[in-house]
Order: C-alpha cells, then structure tokens, then sequence
C-alpha cells in the first residue's frame, strides 16, 4: 500500500513537471526544431537577450504585476480588516459576496465591460488615449483583490480578538496596534494574497487583451501575435528563465520562514 | 512598517504619474500596429528596422522620434482594436479583404503619395487591385500564396499536383487543415473550381459537405503548430503560405511544395493609415522608409515571403540569400507570374460571411460531442443534485429532534 502510494505521488509529479522540463530542454536546443534535439546550446538564450521586443513586453509585464499585486494588497488588506470589524452579518455577506464577483465572472465578461467603460469614459472626458497602462492596472487590481480579501480574511478571523484590545489597553493607538500587533500576525496571509496576485497578473491574457492601448504589450500578447507564424524558442528560454526565478524566490521565502518560526520558539 | 508602507504607495504612484506623462515631452511617437514577427526585429543578426528609423530620423530630419510597435495574431483582432475606439494608431498592415472592408467603413485615411516617393518601386501588378482601386490607400508590404506542404517520404509523387491529396484516404490521420474559416472553406471552393467570393449558398453548402467529408482524414485543424508538426514528419501533408515553406525547409529538406492546378489563393499585406492617425505624415515618413531598398530587403529576408518591391526581386544578394535557404526559393516565392491561377479573397458580404461562419460552426461541432459525454454529465449533475437533496432532508430531520 505505501510503495502503491510512492509511486501514485510521483506519477502526479511527473505529470505535473515533465511539460516544464520539456520546455527547458527545447530552450537550450541548437535549432528552431521541436521534436529532436539537434545538439545542446545557449543560442536561444543569446538571441533572448538581442531582442528588444520580447525584452520591453517582460519589462511591461512585470512593471504591471508588480504595481498591480503592491496595490490590491493594500487596498484588500484594508477591505479584509475592515470587513471583520462589522457588526451586522447581512452587510457583512452582502459586501463579501460583492468583492467576489470579479473571480467568479468568465475573464471574456470582465474584459469586455471593463473595455467599454474605459472606452466611454475616455470619450467622456475627451482624452485621445482611451486605455493605456493607466486601465490596464486598474483592471489588473480589480480582479486581484478579492483573491488578496480571500487570503487575508482566514488569518483575521483566526487571530485572537484580545492580542489587538491588549495592545490598545497598555496604551497603543488603534493605528499602532494595527501595524506593531495585527499586521505581524496576518502577514503570512498578506504575502501569500500578493504572491497570488503577483502570478495572477503576471499570466492574465483576456483582461490585458481588452483593457491594453497601443503603448503597452505585455507577455502573453506578444506571444499570441506570434501564433500565425511561429512561437520562435527564444521564448522557452524565457520562460526557463521565468521559472528559475520563481523556484529560486519561493526557495528563499521558504527557508527564511522556517529560520523565523524556529527562532520564535527559542525567545518563547 | 508604516513608513516603508507608505513609501511604497508613494513610489507606485509617482510611477504611474510618471508613465503617463513620459510620451508627452518633445519626442514624437510613431504607432506602429503590425502582424507578430512581421518586420526585420533584429533577432537572429538582422537589421532592426524600427532602430532603424529612429535613427534616420535623428541623423538626417533632426526630428526624436521613438517608434511605438505593438503586433496582432489576425486581421480580425486589428480590426476589433481599431473598431472599439479604444487605440489609435498611426500604420497598420492588414491583409486586402480587411483594406476593402476597412475602407468601405471610412476607417482608413487616403495617403499623400507625394510624401512616399518610393512607392515608383512597386510592381504594377499591386497597383490598382480590387480593394483599393485607385491607390489612395495602401501600400503594398509583403505578398503571398497557398500551395501545400508534403513529406516527400512519406506522399508518393504520383499523388501530388492537385487539391485531392488533401482528400486522399491513403493519408488518413496525416492531414492538417486550416483552423479558420476562410482559408479551410477556400480550400474545398478552389478544389471545386469555384469562386472563394461567390455569394451563392450553394457553392458553400458545396465546401462543408467536402470539408465534413474530409474531416476523418485530418489530424488536425490548426494554425502555426503546422511548422512543428511539419518540421519533425508527425504529419505528411498541409496547406500553407509558401513564405513559411521556406522557413520549414529550412530545418527539413524533405519537404516539398507545390501549387495545386486548380488555382489557389494569393494575399496582399498593404500598409495604410488608419482614419484615426494623430501624425499622418510621419506614417507616411515610415511607409516610404519601409520601401528604400535595403529596409525593404531586410524585411523580405526576415519574413520569408515574396515583396512586390521591383528592387528587392532583382537584387542579387537576396536572390543568393534566398537560394541558400532553398534552391527553388525564387520560383515558388514569385511563382505568380508563372502559370499558376490566383484568386483573392474579397471582403464578403453580412449574408455570405454569417453563413459561413455557421457551416463551420456545424463542421466543428459535428461529432465532436459524443452522447456518452452527454449521458456522464448527465449522471454526475443528478448524482449531485440527490446527494444534495439526501444532505438537506438529514439536517432537517436531526434538527427536528
């Protein structure tokens, strides 16, 4: 029974793995060729790095998901904390579920309102430019948050009532006790919404595709206008080094929170 | 905390204050709204014609100009940005079926040709075509035709030179179609010897009957997977532009091309200037520098397919360049004044493209959704439907006592 579960667990990350390592094989491949490996290479790499295309689109791309995961977690930290404090129940549901309309609406309706919205407001206010980064990060934050609220609200809701009303009786103000007391305690929570939000953002295709202008294409735009002719290698290159970068952060975020939560335990 | 809080807000806002008003400082921006991979970028040792021109326009007018250049997967997403009012830009390169349609809807602004004196270069026959009969606005970039692409391992010669090899049975499972209406329809229609623009239902009742009858041969329909599938032999046969033949022989040389003798289609890529352009003469700046003879060649070698530029067919390092990729490059690119019979596609009418756009609704949809997948739905909805009904009665039942 155990063997049969060692290898049910492998079989999955086998599935889970082998497109990625796939795609980083083909990146060091010597040829344009899927298929057969003509020879090992960092050709591909070079040619990344010489093209100035696919370089501004990363830039743009990750110039957006980092405002657009910095503001959601602000603004959905906020909502999360504020949502807690209410006393009624009904208004409490009402706004929650209100909040969680952007993540349960098909990304194509999301896209589309936003896209007339932007566009009738921008002929409202007569500007030329109708959409541009400006729209582009308002949309990329509208449908971030509430997967920010849904992350955070768990850790506010467990975290017990006193810690924050203890720091406020031994004299703290309720803005000091929200940064020096609550804060430290749901920031596992508030890191894993930005991570979430972060990714998000990073890989969205159909919101981009109606809220960008003409001035900023992001990743996966350039990548779909290459569809009619051919998705050139130097883009698994990019994305190996993509995911080397993630493996690499999630590594180091893992190892310095363990190294805090046994040092919580030796001061306890 | 609360400082490194508030300095973070602080510096994504000057950001986006700043990303907003970094265009509006003296630099001219040129819109450039082209196909993906389309333009000599500067991969693979090429020339970067954008840099290009920038540079031009510093060194020679004195002007800053920054060249702003985005890039769409088909004719259809260009026409949808620009139709929605929510970009403009200031040169687009869509193919002669949108130009007509474009032009028909005043979405196009007629050009100065005063300011694009290398326009004298284009071949007379991309003068004066159908779509833009009086040459007012569009000038032609690149040009192409359809032939199809075979294994020449695995398809014996006396099958080839007719658009029935993408119906032989011999091939079952080893032909792939095209993914879009247009050109899979045009290649039953052309088959028939019939005409691609006809507006009688019957020829297009015609093509689906073919193309539903084609469809257990196929492996599949698809769109630039055909380089891969082409390149490592998974399938034997497709049809394709013949730019992109080259492209494929260059990492197989044993694949073949021909066009098929019933005729086949032949494309314009033109560049013109959307009605909405905020800089009409700097577009008119970029097309006519698009033209001079060593852009125009770095271009036609990047993309692969032929240029209706007169100096680039006759220039000697190209013609070397391109034999180097294929020994027949010349003659398949600019086959067109052979004996091959083309036709365009032409912008259809509403009646002719809905209808067309159902039959091949039908055709993909056809088969594609077998009942057991209906019937395992059906099970599981109901399946939890009960279980959510037996939930519910339980608790009330506990709740009574």
């Amino acid at each position: 029974m155990k063997a049969l579960s060692r290898i049910y667990t492998a079989l999955i990350f086998i599935i889970l793995y082998i497109p990625i390592v796939v795609l980083m094989l083909f990146s060091f491949n010597s040829t344009a060729n899927t298929g057969d490996l003509t020879g090992l290479s960092l050709y591909w790499y070079r040619e990344l790095f010489s093209s100035p295309d696919t370089f501004n689109a990363l830039k743009n791309t990750l110039v957006l998901a980092v405002s657009a995961s910095v503001i959601s977690t602000v603004i959905g930290t906020a909502a999360a904390v504020g949502l807690c404090k209410f006393k009624k129940n009904f208004f409490k549901n009402s706004v929650l579920s209100v909040t969680n309309i952007p993540m349960m609406n098909p990304d194509i309706v999301t896209g589309i309102s936003m896209m007339l919205l932007f566009v009738f407001l921008g002929t409202l206010l007569g500007r030329d430019e109708k959409l541009g980064f400006t729209t582009l990060l308002i949309a990329h934050v509208t449908f971030c948050l509430p997967y920010v609220i849904l992350s955070v609200r768990p850790k506010i809701l467990t975290m017990p009532r006193s810690l924050p009303e203890a720091a406020q009786d031994l004299g703290c103000t309720p803005l000091q006790s929200f940064f020096k007391v609550e804060l430290p305690q749901i920031l596992p929570g508030v890191i894993s919404g930005f991570i979430l939000a972060f990714t998000l953002s990073l890989d969205d295709f159909v919101i981009s595709y109606f809220t960008t202008g003409n001035d900023f294409q992001t990743l996966p735009l350039l990548i779909y206008s290459m569809t009619k002719k051919e998705v050139k290698p130097d883009i698994y290159a990019l994305s190996t080094l993509m995911i080397l970068t993630v493996t690499v952060l999630l590594i180091l975020s893992n190892v310095s929170s363990k190294e805090k939560s046994t040092e919580r335990r030796l001061t306890l | 905390m609360k400082k490194v809080l508030l300095l973070w807000v602080v510096s994504v806002f000057l950001a986006v204050s700043l990303s907003g008003c970094g265009g509006q400082s003296e630099k001219l921006t040129l819109n450039v709204y082209n196909w993906g991979e389309y333009i000599s970028d500067g991969s693979e040792d090429s020339l970067d014609v954008n840099e290009e021109f920038e540079n031009y326009c510093r060194d020679e007018l004195g002007m800053e100009v920054s060249v702003n250049y985005t890039t769409y997967a088909s004719n259809e997403d260009m026409y949808n940005k620009l139709k929605s009012g929510s970009a403009t830009y200031d040169v687009v390169i869509p193919s002669e079926y949108m130009i007509e349609k474009m032009i028909a809807e005043d979405m196009l602004s007629p050009l100065d040709f005063s300011n694009i004196p290398n326009y004298q270069y284009i071949d007379d026959n991309f003068k004066n075509l159908f779509f833009d009969p009086d040459n007012t606005y569009s000038v032609p970039y690149t040009y192409g035709m359809v032939g199809i692409i075979y294994n020449s391992e695995m398809v014996a010669e006396e099958d080839l030179g007719s658009w029935d090899l993408l119906w032989n049975e011999t091939y079952k499972g080893q032909i792939l179609q095209f993914n879009n209406p247009r050109d899979a329809f045009g290649t039953a229609i052309y088959w028939a010897k019939d005409s691609v623009n006809s507006t009688d239902p019957a020829v297009w009742q015609s093509a689906v009957e073919k193309l539903k009858a084609q469809k257990p041969l196929i492996q599949s329909y698809v769109m630039d997977e055909i380089f891969n599938k082409m390149k490592n032999g998974s399938a034997a046969i497709a049809p394709y532009y013949a730019g992109d033949y080259l492209t494929m022989y260059d990492s197989n040389d044993l694949l073949g091309f021909y066009y098929p003798e019933e005729g086949t289609n032949v494309f314009v890529d033109a560049m013109c200037v959307p009605a909405c352009a905020k800089n009409q003469e700097l577009a008119e700046l970029y097309i006519n520098f698009m033209l001079e003879k060593e852009i125009a060649i770095a271009n036609a070698e990047y993309i692969g397919y032929a240029s209706p530029h007169t100096l680039v067919r006759e220039d000697e390092d190209y013609i070397a360049y391109m034999q180097d990729w294929h020994d027949d490059a010349m003659e398949i690119l600019y086959a067109q004044d052979s004996a091959v019979k083309t036709e365009y596609y032409e912008s259809l009418d509403t009646d002719t493209l809905s209808l067309q756009n159902s039959l091949w609704e039908t055709l993909k949809i056809e088969n594609a959704v077998e009942p057991w997948i209906y019937m395992t739905a059906g099970t599981i909805v109901g399946a939890l439907i009960l279980f959510f009904l037996y939930s519910y009665f339980v608790k009330r039942y506990r709740n009574h006592y």
